[in-house]
């Protein structure tokens, strides 16, 4: 649209002047409000308590961390177990929805009937209660550590999570160590604490549903005279999903799948209720140990917004690339 | 594929193996289910029979439902939450009838949401006071969500609008906001909202927790539902607002009487999937201190030894509860969707 010539133009200018700075003044309002009250009761601002000693300890995750160690490396290994949780999670969501989707289109009523039976049982339900309902399941209705269940040679799953061969570095390099069971339960390989499967699982089976719904429409969208059109060309099925189909499919998957991989990240968040130690629940943590909850909600909102920044990107350049295969 | 069910079932020696192999599973499946929620299970409230049988114990649900539905809400004054909740529910099925898209459902809405607060808090006409605080289960997760998605509502069309203004100050300013708010999980936001907030109160009074986290949901539903309400408006075509323009229409009528109704029209179904999306993040109040229907479930387990061993059947039932209102809420969805495309 034209900008109107004239005084409109100068009047437009004002107006959006007075309009900026009345949103900065309110915002500067809101944090001169909130760090006079902090002032008040004797708490200190700024980021300098990072470099502190944390003073709480983590329970699991891949980064050690002990009490006597600083704030900001308690953030990280949150942050490293956000991730820990959250990729596995999106290779089950992508894995199975994808199984979910393509089977939600066969010509096969009863696998069809079952896929959507999932689909709708699992969008309809919050993911909140799956997960402390799988987290429930995982603590109480399985056997104690003592009779836990063998699933496998080695690995076996109870009360107090799944424990499975694990390769350790020894000096002779790299063998498998394999859990014994003890007297005081069972030591040596890893183990995943029931927490860590219960974010993990209830994450990316509740996805799966999404990922299955959007797997479906990206098919779908491709014009039965496609297919019909490579059929005809004499194509077997296979080549002909894998050459007409899906490259013209993911071009509207690929958009959407980002937004799914985005929330999931974000709902991993959700861990805090069952006390995984994620970044939002180290940073709930932090704020009650330091009385900051400015600084410990503003590492949060930037670490999010720097994983969704660098998720949208990775995803960006995948989809150009799947984009222009398409077109040329 | 013709032929019906039978060529789809048995068309094939391959297809007729995943069929009775599929089928054997299901079946399997469904009678375990079956023997374990019904066969063997006890539905008296009756904690004794219920540890030793080898089924599901519905009766936790039979001696605790009044707390697991209405969470903290005195007991005898329960009828007064059931009421509003139901009030609600009508005035949201009323609405959903297109027929009834008229200007008088405004002020209704107005009146069931007023007459609704009134008698869950009371403290007039002889209702006894019942704070915020003790306000829980599902009337609270009605509440939440209705008057969450009623109030992001105002913010969401004006986010939608700033962001295809012609002014570049309010789409950056509208852009930020969504963007940012979209960026960060809802449970930041509550925590966020309730941590935050009392900083700006006057010393010595604090704003209740409902207020607290009502204020986070509008702030974060809204921006989901500008990112919908903005991808209707850019579907509705040019040409509407060039020939309103070309009318003498002035840019806000254009806006109001022209863009507006159909593109509001035309989201509804991603409108409603807002819905039921907010619906199932008020379970996440919890996590801040709010004992919708998540938090009632906790709240009637937790504390009672004698039936804190049957989460299971608590986690199913309140599971079923949110899936009823979603799954109708989503068919409603497809009902409109397939009615405006006819």
């Amino acid at each position: 649209m034209k900008e109107p010539a004239g005084p409109g133009r100068w009047q437009a200018l004002v107006l959006q002047v007075v309009l900026v700075a009345a949103v900065l003044g309110a915002g500067w309002w809101v944090v001169e409000q909130a760090l006079a009250t902090l002032r008040a009761r004797g708490v200190h601002s700024g980021f300098d308590f990072l470099r502190d000693a944390a003073g709480f300890e983590i329970s699991e995750g891949w980064l050690a961390f002990d009490s006597t160690q600083p704030f900001w490396r308690a953030f990280l290994a949150g942050l490293v177990n956000t991730v820990r949780a959250a990729v596995p999670a999106t290779v089950i969501a992508i894995v199975l929805g994808t199984l979910l989707g393509v089977a939600r289109l066969t010509p096969h009523r009863l696998v069809r009937g079952l896929a959507s039976l999932y689909v709708q049982t699992l969008r309809n339900v919050p993911l909140l209660v799956l997960l402390l309902l799988m987290y429930f399941a995982l603590t109480h209705l399985l056997p104690d550590p003592e009779h836990a269940v063998q699933l496998l040679p080695g690995v076996s799953l109870g009360k107090s999570g799944l424990v499975l061969p694990w390769p350790v570095h020894a000096e002779a390099g790299w063998t498998l160590e394999w859990p014994e069971q003890t007297l005081f339960g069972v030591s040596g390989g890893a183990s995943l604490s029931p927490e860590y499967l219960a974010i993990t699982l209830a994450l990316g089976l509740y996805t799966a549903a999404y990922v299955a719904e959007i797997v479906r429409a990206g098919i779908e969208s491709v014009g039965s005279g496609q297919v019909l059109a490579a059929q005809a060309l004499g194509l077997p099925p296979g080549p002909v999903m894998r050459l007409v189909v899906l490259p013209q499919a993911l071009r509207l998957i690929v958009p959407a799948l980002t937004s799914q991989v985005l929330s999931l990240v974000k709902n991993s968040s959700l861990a805090v209720a069952i006390g995984y130690p994620e970044l939002v629940s180290i940073a709930n943590t932090s704020l009650n140990a330091t009385g900051r909850p400015f600084e410990c909600i503003a590492v949060v909102m930037a670490v999010y917004l720097a994983l969704s920044l660098l998720i949208a990107l990775a995803m960006q350049v995948y989809n150009s690339r799947v984009a222009l295969r398409g077109w040329s | 594929m013709n032929g019906g069910w039978r060529s789809e079932l048995f068309g094939g020696p391959l297809r007729a193996l995943a069929t009775v192999v599929l089928a054997a599973a299901g079946l399997w499946l469904a009678f375990l289910l079956l023997r374990w929620g019904v066969a063997h299970a006890v539905f008296r409230p009756d904690a004794d029979a219920c540890r030793a049988a080898a089924g599901a114990c519905w009766g936790v649900i039979a001696e605790k439902w009044r707390p697991i539905v209405f969470g903290r809400y005195p007991y005898d004054a329960q009828w007064r939450p059931a009421v509003a909740a139901t009030l609600l529910l009508a005035t949201t099925l009323l609405s959903a009838w297109p027929r009834a898209w008229k200007p008088w459902l405004l002020p209704l809405w107005l009146v069931s949401v007023a007459v609704g607060g009134l008698l869950m808090r009371g403290g007039a006409f002889g209702l006894a006071l019942v704070p915020t605080a003790q306000w829980g289960g599902l009337p609270l997760t009605i509440g939440l969500a209705v008057a969450g998605l009623a109030l992001a509502f105002p913010l969401a069309l004006l986010l939608a609008l700033g962001r295809r203004s012609r002014w570049p100050a309010m789409r950056t300013l509208a852009g930020t906001y969504v963007e940012l708010v979209r960026g960060v999980p809802l449970i930041s936001v509550l925590f966020t909202a309730s941590f935050l907030l009392p900083l700006l109160w006057p010393a010595g009074w604090r704003p209740d927790v409902l207020l607290r986290v009502l204020i986070g949901l509008v702030v974060f539903v809204a921006a989901y539902l500008a990112e919908v309400i903005r991808g209707g408006l850019q579907a509705v075509p040019r040409g509407q607002a060039d020939a309103a323009m070309a009318l003498g229409f002035s840019r806000w009528a254009v806006q109001r009487d022209i863009v507006l109704p159909q593109a509001l029209r035309l989201t509804i179904p991603a409108i409603v999937n807002v819905v039921v999306g907010t619906l199932k993040d008020t379970s996440l109040v919890t996590v801040v201190g709010l004992f919708e229907l998540t938090g009632a479930l906790g709240l009637a387990l937790g504390g009672d030894p004698v039936w804190r061993a049957f989460y299971l059947e608590g986690y199913l039932f309140i599971a079923l509860v949110y899936w009823v209102l979603c799954y109708g809420l989503s068919r409603y969805g497809r009902w409109v969707e397939g009615r405006s495309a006819s």
